[in-house]
């Protein structure tokens, strides 16, 4: 049995959950997720700034304070900490924590690649829409392919304490330990399947210990102190999902359930580069306080394609707020936002779209929130979006003056006028899994 | 007789793109054929209105006691396009909870 246990959901989750994780019980190997969607773009725009730069800059400080504790328990690290440029991360990491080794796995970025794709005939379109990338060709800002978890399992093989990779999905970080302790090969698809969900579970950090849980979420213990998750796997495929004695937070088969419907698409075809694994066979038991078992897990063979996860300019956006209070807040928040609009159209400024919400009343629910007729405030949040970015910057002048001269008890303008923002929008699309070569390298 | 979804189910949702999901289990696992037969694509689609402009697909997990649907075009251009506060669906599945379903007497004891 091998222990693995994710302390990291996304880039921006707790700080404190790496170092409790190798302090406060036996792991293995711990993997952090650093990458979102769009996160790439902005690892690329920092390397072109600074080729020593492009990569998850809050990991090497990690790994340099919790270093003493991996070495002491033998606890290997697994995370796509390394952005655009895994091999500066690497020496980052070397230079704080010299008695580490750390392998890297690169093969994952084509944004130096996707014309030789283009002009072999792959149009990559895009998923969703249909259209070729031609039409995004000069706005292109990163472009990665999502790599499984038998290249991170082979840097395992080289020894690495660390492994540090770009684009690779996120269940792979969980998954490369199995295959590599477990000696798991291609074929082996139930396996790989398991691995895969056990990833999927933990892959979110403590929304599988009791966080954004819906069931009896007030009698959770010790949210402060969340534990997070751990997987307890064996060779055959059978996980358990727990987390450290003592730790807060709770572990039961309801609060996995949610987790493992949380961002699913079709259950019976959960695809990723190593396998296509059947949410429709999983087998859950409450085994103990804070442990759920998982077994029956079935999977398919990989897909040919891999997917591609591509970034490009899109255009400007920016949101403004104005808040407004009682008596007759919904009112007055209305009648300001039609002074706004009336204005923006007044100055014949062109957007792809506006959009208001009224916070408090609103916002998160849209028609089908609880009606409140007499909210004690109400935000105003107009949000605008357009290629112009003169128009985008001009709309953000067009909220404060409301202030002194639109409906009474406007305030809750002290941030001053709101940022105009880039728009970086995703291109998912598809290519042959052969064009990528992964390769190890053990950085000294 | 009428009563609300967070009676017999709880739900986690989220986002893929401008397509957000919403989960949505069982209390009890005997209580899930309710869900199949009260718990329509055409209701939630239904429901939210709109809200979501495209269509609603409904997948089933029996072995979970879940229904897992897909609100397509419902998040106002989904990830960074989006302008709205709840961009990544995150409350969609508390919203769900709250459409009313149909028992007969008895059916839940």
């Amino acid at each position: 049995m091998i222990r693995i246990a994710n302390c990291q959901g996304f880039w921006g989750d707790w700080l404190e959950a790496p170092a409790r994780l190798v302090e406060q019980g036996p792991i293995d190997y711990l993997a952090l997720d650093y990458l979102a969607e769009i996160t790439m773009s902005i690892l690329q725009k920092q390397k072109e700034a600074d080729p020593n730069l492009g990569y998850a800059r809050d990991f090497p400080p990690l790994i340099a304070r919790i270093q003493r504790r991996l070495i002491e328990r033998d606890v290997k690290v697994i995370a796509n900490a390394g952005g655009v440029n895994p091999i500066a991360c690497a020496r980052e990491v070397r230079r704080l924590a010299p008695s580490l080794k750390v392998a890297v796995v690169t093969g994952d970025d084509v944004f130096g690649r996707l014309d030789e794709f283009l002009a072999a005939g792959h149009a990559m379109k895009n998923m969703d829409t249909g259209e070729p990338l031609s039409a995004i060709r000069d706005r292109i800002l990163s472009a990665n392919a999502y790599i499984g978890a038998f290249p991170l399992a082979e840097a395992l093989g080289a020894g690495a304490d660390v492994v540090i990779a770009g684009r690779c999905t996120d269940t792979a970080l969980s998954l490369a330990p199995m295959i590599h302790r477990f000696g798991w090969k291609p074929e082996d698809l139930d396996k790989l399947a398991a691995g895969t969900i056990a990833g999927h579970i933990v892959e979110c950090g403590a929304q599988c210990t009791g966080g954004n849980c819906q069931v009896h979420w007030e009698s959770i213990p010790d949210m402060a102190n969340i534990g997070y998750p751990i997987i307890e796997a064996d060779h055959d495929g059978r996980f358990s999902i727990t987390k450290h004695e003592g730790t807060g937070g709770r572990v039961s088969v309801d609060i996995v359930k949610e987790q493992l419907l949380y961002e699913l698409g079709d259950p019976k075809n959960y695809i990723t580069p190593d396998c296509v694994a059947d949410f429709t066979t999983i087998q859950l038991k409450d085994a103990g306080p804070d442990r759920v078992q998982v077994s029956g897990i079935r999977g398919a063979a990989r897909p040919a394609m891999l997917k591609l996860s591509i970034a490009y300019s899109y255009g400007w956006k920016a949101i403004g707020t104005l808040v407004y209070s009682a008596p007759q807040a919904l009112e007055k928040s209305k009648a300001a936002d039609r002074i706004v609009r009336q204005r923006l159209q007044q100055l014949g400024l062109k957007f792809e779209e506006i959009y208001t919400e009224f916070f408090g009343v609103n916002a998160c629910h849209g028609p089908v929130a609880v009606p409140n007729p007499d909210p004690p405030e109400v935000q105003l949040r107009i949000g605008v979006r357009g290629q112009d970015r003169k128009a985008v910057d001009r709309f953000t002048r067009e909220m404060i003056p409301l202030v002194l001269s639109g409906p009474p008890t406007g305030t809750g303008f002290g941030e001053g006028r709101p940022a105009v923002r880039e728009v970086v929008a995703y291109w998912p699309a598809l290519i042959p899994r052969e064009l990528i070569q992964t390769s190890v390298e053990v950085v000294e | 007789m009428k009563i609300p979804l967070s009676r017999v189910a709880h739900a986690r949702s989220g986002d893929k793109g401008d397509t957000s999901n919403i989960g949505v289990i069982a209390f009890d696992p005997r209580h899930y054929p309710i869900l199949v037969r009260e718990v329509t694509a055409e209701r939630v689609k239904h429901f939210f209105g709109e809200m979501v402009k495209g269509n609603v697909e409904r997948f089933e997990l029996p072995n979970l006691g879940a229904l897992n649907f897909l609100l397509h075009e419902a998040l106002g251009g989904g990830g960074t396009l989006s302008l709205r506060v709840d961009a990544q669906g995150k409350t969609l599945g508390a919203a769900l909870l709250r459409m009313e379903i149909e028992i007969a007497s008895g059916e839940l004891s």
